[in-house]
């Protein structure tokens, strides 16, 4: 979980980073080029193997986990109080996991999809994908769904990024305190980043 | 401290046997002194019992001054009740009101299966010990203690390590069922000194094998077993038993 989380979390910043350059508001133009070397660049288009291979890994290993801990508590407590003892979303890893991979469905099957027909069953069409991202962003009920999946994003990232060091086997009294403060960091930007661009899109600062 | 007398309300865990299948008794206490013990009032409520007819509740305990990791009980939905860093016998009754209703409930683990009522068999951290938690020393003259040198810090961490009991609170409060806390504190203590340096490898691969196939979970890093842990035993025990595990797992040649 730890190797695959730590992967996943670096293609967040190579994502967050690429569509931010919607925001610099010259009709998509920067990002339109940016799609454009990344869904047809052969490098990238063999990273994107390891990509969705770390993905499913780590989606694997989830289910894995969540079955063996499920089976070592065959008869649950009657009365627990585990907010006592821990974090609501540190217990929860799981459940948000789960968001976020209908999540992830509903966003593939919005951009991804619409990048691959183009490429492939229209024979290399033009594809705009700013234009696309705008459409399907002036839809209000969407852009709720995706400020949810970012939010559940952030307490996933929040209790992710610091256990993946744990579970590496790296506690340490000096860096331990820092890199919980740099996940912090991480899960605030990345979140407020990608939070941003549907609610500016629809909010239409961004032509 | 102001000393009063309290009527409660406990629901406790029955359970005849391994075999059966146990629910939540009610019972009612009177007059229970805010000066005593938990594991007195249990007395108290057993007394009781027998003078009705009835069976006591079976229940673990031993020297009930908090050091030998005997007594268990998930009172009010915490390992070893209320209080921090805290044994069932060293709860006492202050801790609680009068008319308040407790729930005591046996720990709950795939691995520690219920024997009795509150008494769960615990051997399952026995057999991780067997696996490895000790040193191979030859027999002969007594080696001075003092004869090696070690470092200040590592032998505190040791200690600090050392100082767990073994009484499965941090499975019984992790939300997994996971033993990773105890394994990590014995692993620790003899991975942190040089007497432990020998078997280092062998011993860590050895008892996370016997820690898996005695059922206990995984870690996901809630932190709880370090919260409800009666000696405080901290959780960069569990970062150091990975760190030795994939490192044992990455040099030696036994698979």
């Amino acid at each position: 979980m730890a190797f695959t989380g730590l992967f996943l979390i670096l293609f967040l910043i190579v994502h967050a980073s690429i569509n931010a350059c919607i925001f610099l508001n010259d009709g998509g133009q920067t990002f339109n080029e940016m799609a454009h070397f990344m869904s047809h660049n052969w490098i990238m288009r063999f990273l994107e193997i390891g990509l969705f291979a770390g993905l499913i890994t780590h989606i694997i290993q989830g289910l894995m986990l969540w079955n063996q801990n499920k089976n070592a508590r065959p008869v649950q407590y009657a009365y627990s109080q585990p907010n006592k003892n821990s974090k609501w979303y540190s217990r929860s890893m799981a459940l948000l996991g789960t968001l976020l991979l209908l999540f992830l469905i509903m966003h593939l099957s919005h951009f991804y999809v619409g990048t691959k027909v183009a490429l492939y069953a229209k024979g290399d069409a033009p594809h705009n994908l700013f234009e696309e991202m705008k459409e399907v962003f002036s839809i209000n009920w969407i852009v709720a769904l995706y400020v949810a999946g970012v939010i559940a994003l952030f307490w996933h990232l929040y209790h992710g990024f610091q256990s993946a060091f744990q579970s590496l086997g790296i506690n340490h009294k000096k860096y331990t305190p820092m890199l919980k403060t740099i996940g912090l960091g991480y899960a605030i930007i990345i979140c407020l980043l990608f939070a941003l661009m549907p609610i500016s899109m629809f909010l239409g600062c961004i032509k | 401290m102001e000393h009063y007398h309290m009527n409660l309300t406990l629901k406790v865990w029955r359970q005849k046997n391994s075999k059966e299948q146990g629910k939540l008794e009610t019972y009612q206490v009177k007059d229970i002194s805010s000066e005593m013990s938990f594991l007195e009032m249990f007395d108290v409520l057993n007394e009781q019992l027998i003078v009705e007819g009835k069976e006591p509740i079976a229940f673990d305990h031993d020297c009930r001054e908090g050091i030998c990791g005997m007594c268990s009980m998930y009172i009010n939905g915490q390992a070893h009740g209320p209080w921090q860093q805290n044994t069932t016998c060293q709860l006492h009754m202050r801790a609680f009101k009068d008319g308040d209703t407790i729930t005591v409930e046996p720990w709950r683990s795939k691995a520690f299966p219920v024997l009795k009522d509150l008494v769960v068999n615990r051997s399952a951290f026995d057999r991780i010990i067997q696996a490895g938690g000790y040193i191979s020393v030859n027999t002969g003259n007594a080696v001075d203690a003092n004869a090696i040198p070690i470092d200040k810090k590592d032998a505190d961490d040791a200690f600090m390590a050392a100082a767990c009991i073994g009484c499965g609170a941090c499975v019984a409060t992790c939300k997994n069922g996971s033993a990773m806390l105890f394994v990590g504190a014995k692993v620790s203590q003899l991975a942190l000194l040089p007497q432990g340096g020998p078997e280092r490898e062998s011993r860590v691969l050895n008892m996370v094998a016997q820690m898996d196939k005695e059922g206990f979970g995984n870690c996901t890093n809630t932190y709880a077993c370090e919260a409800e842990c009666p000696k405080g035993i901290s959780v960069s025990n569990i970062a150091r038993l990975n760190s030795e595990y994939l490192k044992a797992g990455l040099t030696t040649e036994t698979k």
